[in-house]
């Protein structure tokens, strides 16, 4: 490979932020300063030198979060550092939107903008931002504020979350934001008020029934033996007593699916990559819950960390990997505290390591931080992100059980799927198959925002009615419509809030349960902007790799602009332009995102007779 | 005598295609597939040279129980796979692909694409004159190439030419995320800051244009390029032991650009910057020199 590296040089900040991760370099050729002898005589390079590519997000990170941003200097110290091709090294910046290669202050506050923050009043604070404070990403006073997709705070909404760079950098969620508070994180974000417990997420707390949230509020987050004094680590005993095979078996037994959205059969991901002879294996956890209304993976794992954790281990048990990979959305701050401080605390307790709970079994867990890309969600962008490379997907097949992370079998859960291995192997999987219905079993938890009294997480048995659901939450007196399974869900109209909440029973209305999103919209919602919002949100999100959604998505967005004030005979024409660049992203995009971006939309055009 | 090592023989999978019974060999795509059943599937970011990308889209096809449609570049036959290639279906997703190509980016470069917007009824009007395009200037920053993205498809067949899968120089790379997505040096600076040696393989497998030999680009502003008018002669390049094959186009008697068979079993189509470019000694005739 041909590596050839530019004059600019790193500023002594970027060169230590780069050393703190990977250590000081051990010769000229890895960018030190002075050449040695040894270093006249021996080259450093090849396959050892390249193989540390994926250190490349983790290092984008460490700049980022020093300096604010990623300078030239920098970013060629670190492709450097790890033998990475500087333009490729800037391709991958340049991917992710929490990273900036152009200079901007050292803090940055990201203003939510989205479904559910839109839904209760962030319009307003980034009016009252522009007044008094001034337009979005313009820097003030060594601050600057900007629209955000999604923040995963939408129990809360509206949200923001303010980011400093610097030595110890520090991040602060403001949320329910004012402009007043927004703007005080920004000049101070270490001295933001303390976000309320996770449990204030979970209107449902104490009440029985709870399985997967039975713990939130009730143990305390950062206690390893406080996590055992409420049940913790009989899960993985129990998997150890099953041995592999038998946790694949019951696992398979419980009928527990994916649930991500794709709800995929996991005993059937499992023992496929199980079965794989190609080593080493990986488990990769997905937790970067990105879709705009889910936040219920952030609830667990800031209200229950050792539970994700003690899951994982059996995941990576059962599927033969001695490697799990956390890949956490780079904006959840207080769940990248509690899961690094749970995972230090089992290891150093023998809990994870070379020999976990004394069976001889090696198992640890490396937390990913994403950086701000919807799109690195999807399974194989999941990999492409670890690996150091853009986040786009791969196309399938091969599927990941096969050829995933480092082209290696590798199974891909999400959060909260993991998270329900525990009670079936604690209960076994007859007594779990007996919650919920036939072909949906178990619980499902549901992130309830918009126009609702008591937004939150809720915890449900499979089987129960939208009605119930919104019964609990405190539904508005008008209810308009609810969005179900997010931006790639669809529409629910006030008078079908009888279908049951299953897999089967939501996509026999023609909609989808997707990742769990239950947003409500009342009478005062504008429709066509919600619309255009989806819309901009899936321009914004596409990785660009594929023509119908890279484009697609932007002709969609175009449409929904100028059919913001039009109804009847004057949309037809564009409903028709949207309906033939919807099927065509739908049959023809690599991935789920393209193929699903027009859904909402549809739906609210046939279902909610929007521009009628 | 040498000996030449034989391949495995390719064990063939049967499978039919818009009905008919074909055999193709393992490991063959669907695209291998039709084009052997005289079929032409239209196909923007595949190379003959390179690993597919899949990322155009115009090359989709139907494959029976598949929920979405399958990219015929790269995805492979199967044993008892029913392929439909001109469903309804498929010849949609392909005009609006060639619609959203057409009306975001120039495609007046690009080798039957025209042909192929009559063919599939494209009306790349239809998104209106406000449809966003990628409006990118033509980047003049070296006597040897011009980078014109506006003709840009984001086939990443520049990319993966000039990285991992030949050149191995990584001098571009795709910067930017979805419609903001562009071909890109490091620190997007000129060509000659960056870490390209010129060896012009991104020019040889661009499917449209795009990138083009600054000859070229200044004879078409200059109205004087016609390609019709040229001759093609095969030779073989002088400059070095490796003898790579080249291909002058020559237009009144001066060579105007310089490609390479891609059938070549050495070197696919690639050279080096004095056999792509070094070829003004050629005609350094008596007459041209003052
Ligand atoms: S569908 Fe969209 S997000 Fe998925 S690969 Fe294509 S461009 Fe990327
Ligand atoms: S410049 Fe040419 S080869 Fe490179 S991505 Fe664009 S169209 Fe493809
Ligand atoms: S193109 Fe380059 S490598 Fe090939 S023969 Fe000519 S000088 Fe040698
Ligand atoms: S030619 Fe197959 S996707 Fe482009």
């Amino acid at each position: 490979m041909d590596l050839r590296f530019g004059d600019s040089k790193p500023t002594d900040e970027e060169r230590a932020a780069v050393d703190a991760l990977l250590g000081p370099p051990e010769s000229a050729w890895e960018g030190a300063d002075d050449r040695t002898d040894t270093d006249l005589r021996w080259a450093r390079g090849g396959r050892e030198a390249r193989e540390r590519r994926d250190l490349l997000l983790p290092g984008l990170h460490a700049l980022n979060d020093r300096v604010g941003w990623i300078s030239e200097g920098g970013l060629d110290y670190l492709c450097r550092r790890l033998t990475v091709p500087p333009a490729e090294g800037y391709g991958v910046a340049t991917f992710y939107a929490m990273f900036a290669v152009k200079p901007r202050p050292a803090t940055v506050v990201h203003v939510c903008t989205d479904l559910a923050c839109a839904a209760r009043g962030s319009a307003q604070v980034c009016a009252e931002l522009e007044r008094d404070v001034g337009p979005a990403g313009s820097a003030g006073s060594g601050a600057v504020w900007q629209p955000s997709p999604c923040l995963g705070l939408c129990e809360r909404a509206p949200a923001a979350l303010a980011i400093r760079a610097g030595e110890a950098p520090r991040a602060a969620v403001v949320a329910p934001a004012t402009a007043e508070a927004v703007a005080d994180a920004a000049s101070a974000p270490h001295e933001a008020a303390a976000e309320p417990p996770a449990v204030a997420a979970v209107h449902q707390a104490g009440a029985d029934g709870l399985v997967l949230l039975r713990r939130v509020g009730v143990v305390d987050p950062g206690s390893l033996d406080d996590y055992r004094a409420h049940g913790g680590y009989a899960a993985l005993r129990r998997a150890f007593a099953l041995g592999p095979a038998g946790v694949i078996r019951e696992v398979t037994e419980s009928g527990l699916v994916g649930r991500g959205g794709a709800a995929f059969p996991t005993g059937r991901k499992w023992s496929a990559t199980a079965q794989q002879p190609d080593q080493p294996h990986y488990l990769v956890c997905n937790a970067d819950e990105s879709e705009p209304g889910t936040f219920k993976d952030r609830v667990l794992m800031e209200g229950d960390p050792y539970a994700l954790v003690e899951a994982m281990t059996v995941a990576g048990y059962a599927t033969g990997a001695h490697r799990g990979y956390l890949y956490l959305r780079g904006e959840y701050p207080r769940a990248l505290r509690r899961l690094r401080t749970a995972i230090d605390r089992a290891r150093a307790r023998g809990f994870l390591g070379e020999d976990v709970m004394g069976q001889g079994f090696a198992f640890d867990i490396e937390i990913r931080r994403g950086a701000g890309a919807y799109i690195c969600g999807e399974e194989t962008a999941i990999f492409n992100s670890i690996e150091g490379r853009r986040g786009e997907p791969r196309s399938k097949p091969p599927f990941p059980v096969e050829k995933g992370l480092f082209g290696k079998p590798t199974a891909v859960n999400n959060v909260e799927t993991l998270v329900n291995v525990l009670p079936i192997l604690i209960e076994g999987a007859q007594a779990y198959a007996r919650t919920g219905t036939g072909t949906s079993t178990g619980t499902k938890l549901f992130c309830v925002s918009g126009t609702v009294a008591r937004p939150g997480v809720y915890e449900l048995p499979f089987g129960a009615t939208l009605r119930e659901l919104l019964e609990l939450a405190g539904p508005p007196e008008t209810l308009r419509a609810v969005l179900l399974g997010g931006a790639a869900g669809g529409f629910v109209r006030p008078d079908e809030l009888d279908v049951p909440l299953t897999f089967e029973g939501t996509r026999a209305a023609g909609t989808t349960l997707g990742s769990g999103v239950v947003l409500v919209l009342d009478e005062g919602v504008e429709l066509p902007r919600i619309l255009l919002r989806i819309a901009e949100f899936f321009r914004d999100e596409s990785c660009g790799q594929c023509v119908p959604c890279r484009v697609g998505t932007v002709r969609q967005e175009e449409a929904l602009h100028r059919l913001k004030d039009r109804t009847g005979a004057a949309a037809a024409g564009d409903i028709a332009l949207l309906r033939e660049v919807g099927q065509a992203m739908r049959d023809a995009s690599i991935c789920g995102l393209g193929q699903t971006a027009w859904n909402a939309v549809e739906s609210a055009i046939d279902r909610l007779g929007a521009f009628k | 005598m040498t000996a030449i090592p034989l391949r495995p023989p390719r064990r063939l999978v049967d499978l039919t295609l818009d009905g008919e019974p074909v055999r193709a060999p393992e490991g063959s795509t669907l695209l291998d597939a039709c084009r052997a059943a005289g079929k032409d599937i239209p196909t923007l970011c595949q190379g003959d040279t390179l690993t597919p990308k899949n990322a155009c889209r115009v090359c989709v096809v139907e494959v029976e129980g598949a929920r979405t449609l399958a990219p015929a570049c790269s995805r492979r036959v199967e044993q008892g796979m029913e392929v439909r290639t001109d469903t309804e279906r498929a010849r949609h997703s392909r005009k609006v692909v060639l619609e959203l190509l057409a009306s975001s980016t120039d495609l007046a470069t690009t080798p039957r694409a025209a042909e192929w917007i009559e063919k599939y009824g494209a009306e790349p009007d239809r998104f209106g004159a406000d449809a966003a395009r990628v409006a990118e200037e033509p980047k003049v920053d070296n006597d040897l190439y011009v980078r014109d993205y506006d003709k840009c498809i984001l086939c990443y067949k520049c990319v993966d030419a000039c990285g991992e899968q030949w050149q191995n120089t990584f001098a571009i790379a795709v910067a930017g995320r979805g419609f903001d997505a562009r071909i890109s040096t490091e620190h997007d600076a000129p060509l000659t800051d960056s870490a390209c040696v010129y060896c012009g393989n991104c020019i040889e497998v661009c499917p449209t244009g795009a990138l083009s030999f600054k000859t070229e680009f200044d004879m078409r502003a200059a109205g004087t390029w016609d390609e019709a008018a040229q001759t093609e002669t095969t030779t073989v390049c002088a400059y070095c032991g490796v003898g790579c094959n080249l291909t002058l186009h020559v237009q009144d008697n001066e060579i105007v650009k310089v490609t390479s068979p891609h059938d070549n079993p050495v070197t696919h189509g690639n050279l080096c910057i004095k056999g792509r470019f070094g070829y003004q000694h050629v005609q350094n005739h008596a007459q041209n020199r003052d």
